[in-house]
C-alpha cells in the first residue's frame, strides 16, 4: 500500500511535476506502458475527454492545465476497475485519480451544484443529504429489537456498529438497519451504535475531490471512537469500510474491522438454523466496487444467498471483478443530474438492465448506495414490476421468522 | 476598490425552531446558526468584483457561535481581511443589529470609507430587508437593494447596478460610490472552497477582533411575543392503496376543474 501521509500532506499545495514525483504513485506513472486497459474498462471512459490512460499521458508531459480545464474527472466513479486491470499495478483509483480530482478542485473550483451541496452538507451536518444530525438515530425507534446507543449507555460492547448515512437517513435504507439489528439480536451479538454522535466516514469526500473534508471527518470520528470501549467495528457501508481500512490508519485506526455482509457470512453456521422461511426468489448479486473489486470479497454474499431457503442464485453477464459500478462512488452519487444533462445513460440503468436480463426477481446488494440507485434505475427503465432490490441483510432477516 | 462585506448569521432551519420559555425568543438549546444566504451571495459578488478590478475585500460580522468558521471560509475564498465585532449581546433585533454595526464600523481601522459596502438584501429573520437601509442611513450613503448585477467603473467612482422589481421587471441604476448594496443574488452561485484550503487558512490567517464601542442603545422596536404558526387543520389526508389514492386525487382535481 502506498504511503498515505505523503498524499495528505500534499493537499492544497500546487501540484507540479516535481511534487508529483514525490509520491510513490506519482513516480509509478512513469512505469505505465499506455496499454489502455484502464480506459477500456472505465465505465464512463467513452465519455471522457481524458480517460485514465490519457490522464497519465498528460501528466508525463506536464500538461496539468489540460486536465484542470476538462470535466473528465467528474466522470470517475471510483469503481476500482482501472486499478484492477492495470498490468503495472498503478493505484489509479486509490491514489492517482483522487489526487488529480483534488488538484482540479483547487485549480478550477467549479463544481456542479448538486455535488457542491453534498460536500457542504457532509462538512456541516455530517451527512451528504443535509439532514439534521440530531435525527441520525431516529430510525432506532422503528427497530424491531432494542438498539443500544453508546452516549446513553457507554458500557463496553463487543460490536460497535457504524451505521452510516444512507442507512440512517434514507427511508428505504433504514430497512437495512432494522434487518441488521434483528440479525445481531438473533445471533446474540453484543452490539451498540454511536447514534447522533456518528458522522459520515467521509470516503466519498476523499474520492470526490475533498481530502480536507475527509480529514476533518476522519479526525472527528477518531475522537468519538476513542471515547468508548469496543472489540470491533462492523459497518453497514462498504465505503466506510474502505475509509477505515485504507485511510483511517493514518490517524492510528487499528480496530478490528468488518462489513456487515462478511460478518454475517462468518456467522452463517449460527444463522442457518434460524433462516427457516422459504423465500422462493431467483436472486442475482451485484458485486459492490469497494467490497468486491477493491477488497477481493466475492464469495461470502453468494454463500449466504445460496443458504437462504428457496433461493436460486444466478449471475449477471458482468460479475465478480468485471462487475459494473452502480455509478454512486467517488461523488457520482451526487452527479446524476450532471450526467443526465450530458445526455448519457447512468451506470445504474446500464447495470439494472443486466440484472433484469437474468430473469431474477431480486437484485441483492451489499452497499447502502445501491438500494436507492437501483430502485430509481428500475423505475427509469420501467422494470419496477419485474424486480425488487434487497440488501443481503434484508434477505437474511426476511428468512428469519 | 475597497469593498466591505457584512455577513450575518441566521437560524439554520434544518433543526426545528422552538420558542424559548420567555415566550419571545428562539430556544437556543439545539439552535444552530448559519450564514445568511444572500450575505453569502454578497461575499461572492465582492470576490467577483475584486477579481475584475483588484483591490481589497474585508468581511465583517458580529461575534457569535460558528462565526470563526464563516470568516475563515471567507478568507479561504479570497477575502483579504476578516473582522468580528465582539461584546455584542445575543438575539438582537433588526434595528439593533444595524445600530451596533453603525457604531462599530468607525472603530475598525482602515475599513471606512469603503468604495462599496455589500450585504444581503434580506434574511430569514429580516424579511423586510431593513438592516442594510438602516445602516446606510446612519452612514449617510446611498442604498440600493434587491441587486442582481454590479458593474463598476473605478476611475469614475461610479457603479451600474441592476435591481429587481416584482413581476420580472428590472431597473438599471447608475450610482456614485461609495454606495451600500443589498445583494439578492450574485452573478454566479457562491463558489466552493476546498476544506483543505480553509484548514490551511485557520493555521496561517487571523481574524481581527474589535470590541463594539459604547453603551447599547435602547431598542426602538421590541419583540412582545413569539409564537409557532397555528395549524389550521384544513389538510385532508387521502388514505388507501396507491391506486385508490391516485383515483381520489384525480376525482378531486376533476371536481375543481383542474384536469
Amino acid at each position: 500500500m502506498a504511503d498515505t501521509t505523503t498524499l495528505d500532506q500534499a493537499s492544497c499545495e500546487q501540484m507540479t511535476m516535481e511534487t508529483l514525483r514525490n509520491f510513490p504513485e506519482g513516480r509509478n506513472i512513469w512505469t505505465c506502458i499506455q496499454c489502455g486497459l484502464c480506459a477500456g474498462t472505465c465505465p464512463y471512459g467513452e465519455h471522457m475527454d481524458y480517460p485514465p490512460r490519457r490522464i497519465i499521458g498528460l501528466l508525463r508531459e506536464g500538461m496539468l492545465d489540460e486536465i484542470y480545464k476538462s470535466d473528465s474527472m467528474l466522470y470517475c466513479v471510483a469503481c476500482y476497475a482501472c486499478k484492477a486491470k492495470c498490468p503495472r499495478g498503478i493505484d489509479l483509483t486509490g491514489i492517482l485519480l483522487p489526487l488529480m480530482k483534488e488538484q482540479v478542485l483547487i485549480n478550477h473550483p467549479e463544481l456542479p451544484a448538486e455535488l457542491q451541496k453534498a460536500l457542504e452538507n457532509m462538512l456541516r451536518y455530517g451527512n451528504p443529504m443535509g439532514e439534521s444530525p440530531r435525527k441520525r438515530a431516529a430510525w432506532v425507534k422503528t427497530s424491531p429489537v432494542p438498539v443500544r446507543i453508546l452516549s446513553e449507555d457507554p458500557t463496553p460492547t463487543d460490536v460497535l456498529w457504524f451505521v452510516e448515512c444512507y442507512t440512517s437517513f434514507y427511508p428505504r435504507g433504514q430497512e437495512n438497519c432494522r434487518a441488521t439489528a434483528k440479525i445481531f439480536n438473533r445471533l446474540g451479538t453484543d452490539f451498540a451504535i454511536l447514534g447522533n454522535e456518528e458522522k459520515c466516514a467521509g470516503e466519498c469526500g476523499r474520492l470526490s475531490w475533498e481530502t480536507g473534508l475527509f480529514t476533518t471527518l476522519m479526525e472527528y470520528n477518531m475522537q468519538i471512537f476513542a471515547k468508548y470501549k469496543f472489540n470491533r467495528i462492523v459497518t453497514s457501508c462498504t465505503h466506510a469500510y474502505d475509509a477505515f481500512r485504507y485511510r483511517y490508519p493514518v490517524l492510528g485506526f487499528a480496530y478490528e474491522l468488518e462489513h456487515t455482509t462478511p460478518y454475517f457470512a462468518r456467522h452463517l453456521d449460527k444463522l442457518k438454523p434460524l433462516m427457516t422461511k422459504k423465500l422462493n426468489y431467483k436472486v442475482t448479486y451485484h458485486d459492490s466496487c469497494c467490497l468486491s473489486r477493491h477488497n477481493g470479497y466475492y464469495d461470502g454474499p453468494r454463500t449466504i444467498l445460496e443458504s437462504l431457503p428457496g433461493v436460486k442464485l444466478v449471475e449477471m453477464t458482468h460479475n465478480h471483478v468485471n462487475s459494473i459500478c452502480c455509478g454512486g462512488g467517488g461523488g457520482g452519487m451526487w452527479l446524476d443530474t450532471y450526467y443526465k444533462t450530458k445526455g448519457f445513460e447512468r451506470l445504474s440503468e446500464r447495470r439494472i438492465k443486466e440484472a433484469i436480463a437474468t430473469g431474477a426477481d431480486v437484485l441483492a446488494v451489499s452497499c447502502p448506495y445501491e438500494i436507492s440507485r437501483f430502485e430509481d434505475a428500475l423505475k427509469v427503465v420501467g422494470g419496477d414490476n419485474k424486480m425488487i432490490v434487497r440488501d443481503v441483510a434484508e434477505l437474511i432477516a426476511e428468512a428469519i421468522e | 476598490m475597497k469593498i466591505l462585506v457584512i455577513l450575518r448569521m441566521v437560524p439554520d432551519v434544518i433543526e426545528e425552531l422552538e420558542v424559548a420559555s420567555d415566550g419571545k425568543s428562539l430556544d437556543s438549546e439545539f439552535l444552530r446558526l448559519i450564514i445568511n444566504e444572500s450575505d453569502n451571495h454578497a461575499l461572492e459578488q465582492a470576490l467577483l468584483l475584486k477579481e475584475r478590478h483588484g483591490g481589497t475585500v474585508t468581511a465583517l460580522a458580529l461575534d457569535g457561535p460558528e462565526i470563526d468558521d464563516v470568516l475563515f471560509t471567507a478568507l479561504a475564498k479570497g477575502v483579504d481581511r476578516a473582522v468580528k465585532i465582539t461584546g455584542v449581546e445575543k438575539g438582537l433585533t433588526t434595528r439593533r443589529v444595524a445600530s451596533v454595526l453603525a457604531q462599530s464600523l468607525p472603530a475598525v481601522a482602515n475599513v471606512l470609507p469603503a468604495d462599496m459596502i455589500l450585504t444581503g438584501c434580506q434574511a430569514i429573520d429580516d424579511l423586510d430587508g431593513q438592516v442594510a437601509p438602516l445602516l446606510t442611513q446612519a452612514l449617510k450613503l446611498p442604498y440600493l437593494g434587491l441587486v442582481t448585477k454590479v458593474n463598476v467603473n473605478p476611475p469614475a467612482a461610479r457603479a451600474s447596478v441592476v435591481r429587481e422589481f416584482s413581476g420580472g421587471v428590472r431597473g438599471e441604476f447608475d450610482v456614485p460610490m461609495p454606495v451600500v448594496l443589498g445583494i439578492q443574488a450574485a452573478e454566479k452561485p457562491p463558489r466552493y472552497v476546498p476544506v483543505a484550503k480553509v484548514r490551511a487558512v485557520m493555521k496561517s490567517a487571523r481574524i481581527e477582533a474589535v470590541a463594539a464601542p459604547g453603551a447599547p442603545q435602547a431598542p426602538a422596536v421590541d419583540i412582545v411575543e413569539m409564537k409557532k404558526p397555528e395549524a389550521a387543520g384544513r389538510a385532508k389526508m387521502i388514505e388507501g392503496s396507491p391506486e385508490d389514492v391516485a383515483a381520489k386525487i384525480c376525482d378531486i382535481l376533476a371536481e375543481r376543474g383542474l384536469l
